[in-house]
Protein backbone atom coordinates (compact mmCIF):
# COMPACT_ATOMS: atom_id res chain seq x y z
CA UNK A 1 0.00 0.00 0.00
CA UNK A 2 1.30 3.24 -1.01
CA UNK A 3 1.45 6.01 2.13
CA UNK A 4 -0.19 9.15 2.05
CA UNK A 5 1.78 12.03 1.92
CA UNK A 6 2.09 13.43 4.92
CA UNK A 7 2.94 17.21 5.72
CA UNK A 8 6.69 17.83 8.31
CA UNK A 9 4.35 18.44 11.36
CA UNK A 10 2.28 14.84 10.75
CA UNK A 11 5.74 13.52 9.98
CA UNK A 12 7.37 14.80 13.31
CA UNK A 13 4.44 14.09 15.06
CA UNK A 14 4.36 10.65 13.72
CA UNK A 15 8.61 9.92 14.13
CA UNK A 16 7.96 11.08 18.01
CA UNK A 17 5.12 8.68 18.83
CA UNK A 18 7.08 5.82 17.27
CA UNK A 19 9.86 6.72 20.10
CA UNK A 20 7.34 5.78 22.83
CA UNK A 21 6.75 1.82 23.79
CA UNK A 22 4.23 0.18 25.57
CA UNK A 23 6.01 -0.51 28.60
CA UNK A 24 6.71 3.67 29.17
CA UNK A 25 5.20 5.67 32.07
CA UNK A 26 5.77 8.84 30.40
CA UNK A 27 4.71 12.42 31.48
CA UNK A 28 3.57 14.46 28.42
CA UNK A 29 3.98 18.17 27.73
CA UNK A 30 1.07 19.46 26.27
CA UNK A 31 1.18 20.32 22.18
CA UNK A 32 3.38 18.48 20.20
CA UNK A 33 4.22 15.92 22.53
CA UNK A 34 0.67 15.27 23.71
CA UNK A 35 -0.26 14.35 20.24
CA UNK A 36 2.66 12.00 19.72
CA UNK A 37 2.24 10.28 23.14
CA UNK A 38 -1.41 10.03 22.03
CA UNK A 39 -1.07 8.78 18.89
CA UNK A 40 2.08 6.01 20.08
CA UNK A 41 -1.11 4.76 22.40
CA UNK A 42 -3.12 4.29 19.89
CA UNK A 43 -0.99 2.29 17.14
CA UNK A 44 1.81 0.47 18.43
CA UNK A 45 2.30 1.06 22.49
CA UNK A 46 -1.17 -0.07 23.62
CA UNK A 47 0.01 -0.38 27.15
CA UNK A 48 1.99 3.11 27.51
CA UNK A 49 0.92 5.27 30.33
CA UNK A 50 0.66 8.72 30.21
CA UNK A 51 1.11 11.05 33.10
CA UNK A 52 0.10 14.39 32.95
CA UNK A 53 1.58 17.03 35.49
CA UNK A 54 -1.97 18.29 36.90
CA UNK A 55 -1.75 14.80 38.30
CA UNK A 56 -3.84 12.56 36.27
CA UNK A 57 -1.66 8.94 35.88
CA UNK A 58 -2.82 6.86 33.26
CA UNK A 59 -5.04 8.95 31.33
CA UNK A 60 -6.57 7.61 28.03
CA UNK A 61 -8.23 11.25 26.56
CA UNK A 62 -10.81 10.35 23.15
CA UNK A 63 -9.84 14.24 22.16
CA UNK A 64 -6.70 15.40 22.58
CA UNK A 65 -6.77 18.17 25.29
CA UNK A 66 -5.81 21.79 25.02
CA UNK A 67 -4.32 21.90 28.59
CA UNK A 68 -2.74 19.72 30.63
CA UNK A 69 -5.44 20.02 32.96
CA UNK A 70 -8.66 19.23 30.54
CA UNK A 71 -11.65 17.46 32.46
CA UNK A 72 -11.46 14.57 29.78
CA UNK A 73 -7.35 13.85 31.26
CA UNK A 74 -8.98 13.03 34.55
CA UNK A 75 -12.86 11.49 32.68
CA UNK A 76 -10.07 8.95 31.32
CA UNK A 77 -7.25 8.40 34.41
CA UNK A 78 -7.12 5.58 36.43
CA UNK A 79 -6.23 7.93 39.25
CA UNK A 80 -5.59 11.54 39.67
CA UNK A 81 -3.11 12.69 42.68
CA UNK A 82 -2.45 16.38 43.86
CA UNK A 83 -0.09 18.46 42.03
CA UNK A 84 2.65 18.06 45.00
CA UNK A 85 2.13 14.60 45.00
CA UNK A 86 2.34 14.17 41.61
CA UNK A 87 6.13 16.22 41.55
CA UNK A 88 7.45 14.76 44.74
CA UNK A 89 6.43 10.68 44.83
CA UNK A 90 5.91 10.49 41.31
CA UNK A 91 8.48 12.75 39.49
CA UNK A 92 11.05 13.02 41.83
CA UNK A 93 10.46 9.44 43.41
CA UNK A 94 11.94 8.64 39.88
CA UNK A 95 8.54 6.37 38.70
CA UNK A 96 8.85 8.15 35.14
CA UNK A 97 10.98 6.68 32.27
CA UNK A 98 10.42 9.14 29.61
CA UNK A 99 9.66 12.55 29.81
CA UNK A 100 8.46 14.21 26.46
CA UNK A 101 9.27 17.97 26.10
CA UNK A 102 8.92 20.36 23.77
CA UNK A 103 10.95 24.33 23.82
CA UNK A 104 11.31 27.87 22.42
CA UNK A 105 14.69 27.42 22.16
CA UNK A 106 17.35 24.21 21.74
CA UNK A 107 21.37 24.15 21.64
CA UNK A 108 23.38 21.59 20.26
CA UNK A 109 23.73 19.68 23.54
CA UNK A 110 19.83 19.73 24.12
CA UNK A 111 19.68 22.31 26.92
CA UNK A 112 16.21 23.90 26.53
CA UNK A 113 15.02 27.70 26.83
CA UNK A 114 11.48 28.07 27.47
CA UNK A 115 12.06 31.29 29.57
CA UNK A 116 13.19 34.51 27.88
CA UNK A 117 14.76 35.67 24.81
CA UNK A 118 17.15 38.78 25.23
CA UNK A 119 18.15 39.68 29.29
CA UNK A 120 16.43 38.46 31.85
CA UNK A 121 15.46 41.59 33.17
CA UNK A 122 14.67 43.37 29.76
CA UNK A 123 13.38 40.73 27.67
CA UNK A 124 12.93 41.16 23.86
CA UNK A 125 10.31 38.22 23.97
CA UNK A 126 8.95 36.69 27.75
CA UNK A 127 8.25 33.21 27.40
CA UNK A 128 5.64 31.51 29.63
CA UNK A 129 8.77 29.80 31.82
CA UNK A 130 10.02 26.60 33.29
CA UNK A 131 6.49 24.69 34.48
CA UNK A 132 7.45 21.34 35.51
CA UNK A 133 9.90 20.64 32.60
CA UNK A 134 13.49 21.46 34.93
CA UNK A 135 12.67 18.95 36.98
CA UNK A 136 11.18 16.76 34.28
CA UNK A 137 14.52 17.02 32.41
CA UNK A 138 16.45 15.71 35.50
CA UNK A 139 13.93 13.25 36.97
CA UNK A 140 12.88 11.01 33.75
CA UNK A 141 14.92 8.24 33.03
CA UNK A 142 15.23 9.51 29.42
CA UNK A 143 14.08 12.41 27.59
CA UNK A 144 12.75 12.77 24.18
CA UNK A 145 12.30 16.45 22.86
CA UNK A 146 9.91 16.93 19.93
CA UNK A 147 9.86 20.36 18.00
CA UNK A 148 10.14 22.00 14.73
CA UNK A 149 13.51 23.41 13.19
CA UNK A 150 14.16 26.92 12.35
CA UNK A 151 17.44 29.62 13.16
CA UNK A 152 15.62 31.27 15.80
CA UNK A 153 14.68 27.94 17.61
CA UNK A 154 17.84 25.78 17.22
CA UNK A 155 20.41 28.15 18.92
CA UNK A 156 24.14 28.74 19.03
CA UNK A 157 23.92 29.49 22.27
CA UNK A 158 20.69 30.31 24.65
CA UNK A 159 20.80 33.09 26.68
CA UNK A 160 18.75 31.26 29.67
CA UNK A 161 19.29 27.70 30.08
CA UNK A 162 15.85 26.58 31.74
CA UNK A 163 15.80 22.82 31.40
CA UNK A 164 19.47 21.07 31.47
CA UNK A 165 20.25 18.78 28.31
CA UNK A 166 23.95 17.79 28.34
CA UNK A 167 24.88 20.95 29.86
CA UNK A 168 28.44 21.88 28.07
CA UNK A 169 28.67 18.25 26.01
CA UNK A 170 30.58 15.21 27.74
CA UNK A 171 29.95 14.44 31.05
CA UNK A 172 29.02 17.71 32.45
CA UNK A 173 25.22 16.76 32.52
CA UNK A 174 26.46 14.11 35.44
CA UNK A 175 29.24 16.33 37.07
CA UNK A 176 25.83 18.88 37.62
CA UNK A 177 24.21 16.25 39.40
CA UNK A 178 22.04 14.44 36.65
CA UNK A 179 22.64 10.86 36.97
CA UNK A 180 19.74 10.27 34.49
CA UNK A 181 20.42 9.94 30.58
CA UNK A 182 18.99 13.17 29.56
CA UNK A 183 17.73 14.12 26.12
CA UNK A 184 18.26 10.69 23.91
CA UNK A 185 16.57 11.95 20.74
CA UNK A 186 15.54 15.12 19.29
CA UNK A 187 12.09 14.24 16.70
CA UNK A 188 12.02 17.78 14.61
CA UNK A 189 10.05 17.98 11.18
CA UNK A 190 12.77 17.31 9.45
CA UNK A 191 14.76 14.67 10.99
CA UNK A 192 15.97 12.63 13.86
CA UNK A 193 18.73 14.00 16.03
CA UNK A 194 20.59 11.89 19.04
CA UNK A 195 23.75 12.91 21.03
CA UNK A 196 27.05 11.65 20.01
CA UNK A 197 28.44 9.08 22.52
CA UNK A 198 31.03 10.82 23.29
CA UNK A 199 30.74 14.84 22.89
CA UNK A 200 27.05 14.44 23.67
CA UNK A 201 26.11 16.89 20.80
CA UNK A 202 23.10 16.34 18.87
CA UNK A 203 23.79 14.73 15.35
CA UNK A 204 21.57 13.67 12.67
CA UNK A 205 20.71 9.88 12.73
CA UNK A 206 17.44 10.09 10.26
CA UNK A 207 16.41 12.53 7.52
CA UNK A 208 12.25 12.85 6.81
CA UNK A 209 11.68 11.28 3.24
CA UNK A 210 12.61 13.57 1.12
CA UNK A 211 14.96 16.10 3.10
CA UNK A 212 18.17 16.64 2.22
CA UNK A 213 21.02 17.67 4.15
CA UNK A 214 20.97 21.03 3.25
CA UNK A 215 17.80 21.39 4.16
CA UNK A 216 18.35 20.35 7.41
CA UNK A 217 21.76 22.46 8.13
CA UNK A 218 20.05 25.72 6.59
CA UNK A 219 16.91 25.59 9.37
CA UNK A 220 19.55 24.98 12.22
CA UNK A 221 21.73 27.57 13.86
CA UNK A 222 24.97 25.54 14.91
CA UNK A 223 27.42 24.09 11.95
CA UNK A 224 25.41 20.75 12.23
CA UNK A 225 26.52 17.29 12.28
CA UNK A 226 25.53 13.60 11.08
CA UNK A 227 26.62 10.31 11.80
CA UNK A 228 28.66 8.03 10.10
CA UNK A 229 25.49 6.45 8.28
CA UNK A 230 22.20 8.46 7.94
CA UNK A 231 18.96 6.59 7.87
CA UNK A 232 15.45 7.66 5.92
CA UNK A 233 12.93 7.42 8.77
CA UNK A 234 10.38 5.46 7.70
CA UNK A 235 7.12 6.97 6.32
CA UNK A 236 3.86 7.38 8.08
CA UNK A 237 1.43 4.81 8.05
CA UNK A 238 -1.91 4.78 6.24
CA UNK A 239 -2.69 3.84 9.69
CA UNK A 240 -0.89 6.20 11.53
CA UNK A 241 -1.81 9.24 9.43
CA UNK A 242 -5.37 8.16 9.11
CA UNK A 243 -5.38 8.25 13.28
CA UNK A 244 -3.51 11.43 13.56
CA UNK A 245 -5.67 13.32 11.28
CA UNK A 246 -8.72 11.82 13.42
CA UNK A 247 -6.99 12.61 16.62
CA UNK A 248 -6.60 16.62 15.21
CA UNK A 249 -9.94 16.66 14.09
CA UNK A 250 -11.87 15.55 16.77
CA UNK A 251 -9.49 18.43 19.00
CA UNK A 252 -10.30 21.21 16.28
CA UNK A 253 -14.01 20.60 16.16
CA UNK A 254 -14.20 19.92 20.52
CA UNK A 255 -11.99 23.08 21.44
CA UNK A 256 -13.03 24.95 18.04
CA UNK A 257 -17.09 26.22 19.17
CA UNK A 258 -17.85 29.22 18.42
CA UNK A 259 -17.71 31.82 21.69
CA UNK A 260 -21.11 33.72 21.75
CA UNK A 261 -20.86 37.20 22.47
CA UNK A 262 -20.34 37.65 26.20
CA UNK B 1 -15.03 28.75 61.45
CA UNK B 2 -16.39 29.25 57.95
CA UNK B 3 -18.61 32.36 57.52
CA UNK B 4 -21.31 31.92 54.76
CA UNK B 5 -21.14 35.55 52.44
CA UNK B 6 -22.08 37.10 49.43
CA UNK B 7 -18.86 37.04 47.37
CA UNK B 8 -18.59 40.89 47.40
CA UNK B 9 -18.51 40.93 51.48
CA UNK B 10 -15.93 38.00 51.61
CA UNK B 11 -13.86 39.37 48.88
CA UNK B 12 -13.91 43.46 50.67
CA UNK B 13 -13.54 41.53 53.80
CA UNK B 14 -10.87 38.66 53.23
CA UNK B 15 -8.75 40.67 50.38
CA UNK B 16 -6.60 43.93 51.21
CA UNK B 17 -4.57 46.52 49.19
CA UNK B 18 -1.00 44.91 49.32
CA UNK B 19 -1.59 41.05 50.09
CA UNK B 20 -0.18 38.51 48.90
CA UNK B 21 -2.72 36.24 47.58
CA UNK B 22 -2.94 32.79 45.96
CA UNK B 23 -5.89 32.45 43.57
CA UNK B 24 -5.39 28.64 42.90
CA UNK B 25 -6.57 26.07 40.56
CA UNK B 26 -4.32 23.65 38.41
CA UNK B 27 -6.40 24.64 35.19
CA UNK B 28 -9.45 22.77 36.73
CA UNK B 29 -11.64 25.37 39.56
CA UNK B 30 -9.95 28.53 38.94
CA UNK B 31 -11.81 31.11 41.18
CA UNK B 32 -12.62 33.77 38.05
CA UNK B 33 -15.99 34.97 39.54
CA UNK B 34 -13.73 35.42 43.04
CA UNK B 35 -11.23 37.44 40.90
CA UNK B 36 -13.63 39.69 38.81
CA UNK B 37 -15.22 40.75 42.23
CA UNK B 38 -11.53 41.93 43.29
CA UNK B 39 -10.76 43.65 40.12
CA UNK B 40 -14.11 45.61 40.52
CA UNK B 41 -13.42 46.47 44.01
CA UNK B 42 -10.31 47.69 42.41
CA UNK B 43 -7.95 46.55 45.34
CA UNK B 44 -4.04 46.70 44.22
CA UNK B 45 -0.62 46.58 45.01
CA UNK B 46 -0.76 42.55 45.21
CA UNK B 47 1.64 40.41 45.39
CA UNK B 48 0.38 37.36 42.98
CA UNK B 49 0.42 33.71 43.87
CA UNK B 50 -0.02 31.16 41.52
CA UNK B 51 2.04 27.93 39.89
CA UNK B 52 0.09 28.84 36.58
CA UNK B 53 -0.98 32.20 36.31
CA UNK B 54 -3.77 31.59 33.78
CA UNK B 55 -6.22 34.27 32.15
CA UNK B 56 -6.76 34.84 35.91
CA UNK B 57 -3.71 36.91 36.61
CA UNK B 58 -3.14 38.55 32.97
CA UNK B 59 -6.33 40.07 34.06
CA UNK B 60 -5.31 41.42 37.03
CA UNK B 61 -2.28 42.12 35.64
CA UNK B 62 -3.95 43.98 32.90
CA UNK B 63 -5.69 46.37 35.21
CA UNK B 64 -2.57 47.40 37.15
CA UNK B 65 -3.84 46.46 40.27
CA UNK B 66 -0.32 43.88 40.97
CA UNK B 67 2.86 44.83 42.20
CA UNK B 68 4.38 41.44 41.98
CA UNK B 69 4.23 38.03 41.04
CA UNK B 70 5.68 34.35 42.25
CA UNK B 71 4.72 31.56 39.57
CA UNK B 72 6.27 28.81 37.64
CA UNK B 73 4.21 28.74 33.89
CA UNK B 74 3.08 32.10 32.87
CA UNK B 75 1.18 30.85 29.32
CA UNK B 76 -2.31 30.25 28.09
CA UNK B 77 -2.40 26.64 28.42
CA UNK B 78 -2.51 25.44 24.85
CA UNK B 79 -2.63 28.43 23.13
CA UNK B 80 0.75 30.83 23.42
CA UNK B 81 1.05 33.52 26.09
CA UNK B 82 -0.51 35.48 28.15
CA UNK B 83 -0.30 39.09 26.59
CA UNK B 84 -0.85 40.69 29.47
CA UNK B 85 1.69 39.56 31.22
CA UNK B 86 4.41 40.19 28.50
CA UNK B 87 3.18 43.69 28.44
CA UNK B 88 3.58 44.15 32.09
CA UNK B 89 7.53 42.33 32.13
CA UNK B 90 8.34 43.65 28.94
CA UNK B 91 7.16 46.99 28.33
CA UNK B 92 6.12 47.94 32.03
CA UNK B 93 2.25 48.88 31.38
CA UNK B 94 -0.10 49.47 32.81
CA UNK B 95 2.46 49.27 35.55
CA UNK B 96 5.86 47.70 36.19
CA UNK B 97 5.85 43.80 37.63
CA UNK B 98 8.43 42.57 39.95
CA UNK B 99 8.72 38.60 38.96
CA UNK B 100 9.98 35.63 41.01
CA UNK B 101 9.87 32.79 39.28
CA UNK B 102 10.04 29.00 39.96
CA UNK B 103 9.54 25.63 38.51
CA UNK B 104 6.10 24.08 39.10
CA UNK B 105 7.97 20.94 41.57
CA UNK B 106 9.63 24.40 43.51
CA UNK B 107 6.13 25.81 43.73
CA UNK B 108 4.12 22.48 44.72
CA UNK B 109 6.73 22.01 47.63
CA UNK B 110 6.76 25.75 48.71
CA UNK B 111 2.78 25.49 49.09
CA UNK B 112 3.04 22.18 51.26
CA UNK B 113 5.75 23.60 53.31
CA UNK B 114 3.13 26.49 54.44
CA UNK B 115 0.79 23.84 55.13
CA UNK B 116 2.94 22.21 57.29
CA UNK B 117 4.35 25.09 59.14
CA UNK B 118 7.75 24.77 57.45
CA UNK B 119 9.86 27.79 57.19
CA UNK B 120 10.77 26.21 53.85
CA UNK B 121 10.91 23.19 51.59
CA UNK B 122 13.36 21.28 49.68
CA UNK B 123 13.59 19.25 46.37
CA UNK B 124 15.65 17.60 44.13
CA UNK B 125 15.34 20.54 41.58
CA UNK B 126 17.24 22.95 39.25
CA UNK B 127 19.62 20.96 38.59
CA UNK B 128 21.35 22.80 35.90
CA UNK B 129 18.59 25.47 35.22
CA UNK B 130 20.04 29.58 35.26
CA UNK B 131 16.78 29.84 37.54
CA UNK B 132 18.78 30.28 40.65
CA UNK B 133 20.94 32.56 39.15
CA UNK B 134 17.94 35.07 39.22
CA UNK B 135 15.81 34.10 41.40
CA UNK B 136 18.14 34.55 44.86
CA UNK B 137 14.92 33.32 47.17
CA UNK B 138 16.15 29.40 45.14
CA UNK B 139 19.04 28.59 47.45
CA UNK B 140 20.37 25.33 48.13
CA UNK B 141 21.47 23.12 51.56
CA UNK B 142 23.50 19.95 52.67
CA UNK B 143 21.71 17.34 53.51
CA UNK B 144 22.58 16.48 56.96
CA UNK B 145 22.33 12.55 56.49
CA UNK B 146 24.47 11.74 53.29
CA UNK B 147 26.13 15.50 52.01
CA UNK B 148 23.84 15.82 49.09
CA UNK B 149 23.08 19.18 48.46
CA UNK B 150 19.56 20.00 47.76
CA UNK B 151 17.72 23.31 46.38
CA UNK B 152 15.39 24.87 48.76
CA UNK B 153 12.44 27.50 48.11
CA UNK B 154 10.68 29.53 50.97
CA UNK B 155 7.81 28.30 52.48
CA UNK B 156 4.62 29.99 50.88
CA UNK B 157 2.06 31.69 53.41
CA UNK B 158 -0.08 33.92 51.26
CA UNK B 159 -2.27 36.42 53.40
CA UNK B 160 -5.43 34.66 51.92
CA UNK B 161 -6.06 31.94 49.59
CA UNK B 162 -9.19 31.76 46.96
CA UNK B 163 -10.13 29.06 45.40
CA UNK B 164 -13.30 27.16 43.97
CA UNK B 165 -14.77 24.28 44.74
CA UNK B 166 -17.60 21.94 43.72
CA UNK B 167 -19.71 21.95 47.09
CA UNK B 168 -20.12 23.15 50.63
CA UNK B 169 -22.18 21.60 53.10
CA UNK B 170 -24.67 23.31 55.88
CA UNK B 171 -22.08 23.46 57.95
CA UNK B 172 -19.60 24.85 55.73
CA UNK B 173 -17.36 21.89 55.12
CA UNK B 174 -15.99 21.83 51.27
CA UNK B 175 -15.58 19.24 49.05
CA UNK B 176 -13.11 19.52 46.09
CA UNK B 177 -13.05 16.92 43.25
CA UNK B 178 -11.17 15.75 40.22
CA UNK B 179 -7.67 17.73 39.41
CA UNK B 180 -7.60 18.99 42.46
CA UNK B 181 -3.91 20.86 42.12
CA UNK B 182 -2.64 22.51 44.97
CA UNK B 183 -5.47 24.01 46.30
CA UNK B 184 -5.78 22.12 49.73
CA UNK B 185 -2.37 23.24 50.46
CA UNK B 186 -2.99 27.36 49.73
CA UNK B 187 -6.15 27.04 51.88
CA UNK B 188 -4.00 25.57 54.77
CA UNK B 189 -1.03 27.62 54.29
CA UNK B 190 -2.90 30.81 53.87
CA UNK B 191 -3.39 33.11 56.72
CA UNK B 192 -7.20 33.50 55.38
CA UNK B 193 -9.29 32.00 52.44
CA UNK B 194 -12.42 32.38 50.11
CA UNK B 195 -13.77 29.54 48.87
CA UNK B 196 -16.64 29.90 46.25
CA UNK B 197 -18.52 26.73 45.58
CA UNK B 198 -21.00 25.98 43.03
CA UNK B 199 -23.51 25.08 45.44
CA UNK B 200 -24.35 24.05 48.74
CA UNK B 201 -25.77 20.12 49.86
CA UNK B 202 -27.00 19.15 53.21
CA UNK B 203 -23.98 16.72 53.78
CA UNK B 204 -21.01 15.00 52.08
CA UNK B 205 -22.52 11.05 53.43
CA UNK B 206 -22.45 9.89 49.92
CA UNK B 207 -18.73 10.95 48.80
CA UNK B 208 -17.25 8.37 50.30
CA UNK B 209 -14.05 8.13 53.10
CA UNK B 210 -11.17 9.91 51.34
CA UNK B 211 -12.52 12.68 49.42
CA UNK B 212 -11.12 15.66 49.37
CA UNK B 213 -12.91 17.75 52.10
CA UNK B 214 -11.77 21.34 53.62
CA UNK B 215 -13.31 20.99 57.16
CA UNK B 216 -15.15 23.89 58.33
CA UNK B 217 -12.78 25.24 60.66
CA UNK B 218 -10.04 25.40 57.97
CA UNK B 219 -12.02 28.58 55.91
CA UNK B 220 -12.61 32.18 56.25
CA UNK B 221 -15.41 32.83 54.14
CA UNK B 222 -17.87 30.71 51.90
CA UNK B 223 -19.79 32.51 48.96
CA UNK B 224 -21.96 30.87 46.71
CA UNK B 225 -20.85 31.32 42.61
CA UNK B 226 -22.50 28.99 40.67
CA UNK B 227 -20.15 28.89 37.44
CA UNK B 228 -17.43 30.92 38.99
CA UNK B 229 -14.48 28.59 37.40
CA UNK B 230 -15.71 29.91 34.18
CA UNK B 231 -14.12 29.81 31.54
CA UNK B 232 -11.93 27.57 33.38
CA UNK B 233 -14.45 24.05 34.51
CA UNK B 234 -15.98 22.56 37.35
CA UNK B 235 -15.81 18.49 37.35
CA UNK B 236 -19.16 17.14 37.37
CA UNK B 237 -21.02 20.71 36.62
CA UNK B 238 -19.24 22.52 33.25
CA UNK B 239 -16.37 21.80 30.89
CA UNK B 240 -13.54 23.96 30.13
CA UNK B 241 -14.24 26.56 27.77
CA UNK B 242 -11.79 25.54 25.16
CA UNK B 243 -12.76 28.26 22.55
CA UNK B 244 -12.66 31.23 25.11
CA UNK B 245 -9.40 30.40 26.05
CA UNK B 246 -7.99 30.51 22.19
CA UNK B 247 -10.69 33.42 22.13
CA UNK B 248 -8.87 35.44 25.04
CA UNK B 249 -5.54 35.45 22.36
CA UNK B 250 -7.21 38.48 20.08
CA UNK B 251 -8.28 39.83 23.23
CA UNK B 252 -5.71 40.70 25.09
CA UNK B 253 -3.17 41.42 22.81
CA UNK B 254 -4.50 44.51 22.03
CA UNK B 255 -4.28 46.80 25.39
CA UNK B 256 -7.78 49.24 23.92
CA UNK B 257 -9.48 45.89 23.18
CA UNK B 258 -8.66 44.33 26.42
CA UNK B 259 -9.50 46.89 28.15
CA UNK B 260 -12.94 47.18 26.78
CA UNK B 261 -13.76 43.67 27.11
CA UNK B 262 -12.91 44.58 31.24
CA UNK B 263 -15.58 47.27 31.16
CA UNK B 264 -18.12 44.96 29.67
CA UNK B 265 -17.46 41.91 31.01
CA UNK B 266 -15.95 42.84 34.70
CA UNK B 267 -15.93 46.51 35.72
CA UNK B 268 -20.18 46.49 34.60
CA UNK B 269 -20.89 43.13 35.36
CA UNK B 270 -21.83 41.12 38.68
CA UNK B 271 -21.05 37.74 39.85
CA UNK B 272 -24.53 36.40 38.21
CA UNK B 273 -23.17 36.68 34.86
CA UNK B 274 -21.14 33.39 35.85
CA UNK B 275 -24.51 32.17 36.19
CA UNK B 276 -25.03 32.30 32.14
CA UNK B 277 -21.27 31.81 31.40
CA UNK B 278 -21.50 28.27 32.64
CA UNK B 279 -24.54 27.35 30.87
CA UNK B 280 -23.70 28.20 27.98
CA UNK B 281 -20.08 26.26 28.23
CA UNK B 282 -19.43 22.80 26.80
CA UNK B 283 -21.58 20.54 29.32
CA UNK B 284 -20.52 17.38 30.83
CA UNK B 285 -21.89 15.01 28.63
CA UNK B 286 -21.05 16.90 24.93
CA UNK B 287 -17.53 16.25 22.85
Amino acid sequence: MTAPVASPAEMMTVAAARALSSVDVCFVGIGAPSAACNLARLTHAHGVTLIYESGTIGAEPKTLPLSIGDGELCDTALCTVSVPEMFRYWLQGGRITVGFLGGAQIDRFANLNTTVVGPYDRPKVRLPGGGGAPEIAIHCGQIFITMAMGKRAFVEKLQFVTSLGHGEGGDSRLRAGAPSAGPTRVITDLCVMQPDAATMELTVVSLHPGVTREQVVGQCGWPLRFAATVAETPAPTDEELTILRDLHERMRRAHARAVEAA
Amino acid sequence: MARFQSLAEAVSENLHCGDGVAMEGFTHLIPFAAAHEAIRQGIGDLTLIRMTPDLVYDQIIGMGLARRMKFSWGGNPGVGSLHRFRDAVENGWPCALEIEEHSHAAMASAFEAGAAGLPFATLRGYVGSDLPKVNPSIRHVDCPYTGERLATVPAIRPDVAFIHAQRADRKGNVLIKGIVGVQKEAVLAAKRSVVTVEEIVEDFRDEGPNAVILPHWTVTSIAVAPGGAYPSYAHGYYRRDNAFYIAWDAIARDRATFLDWMKTNVLEADPEVFVEHARRAPNEVAA
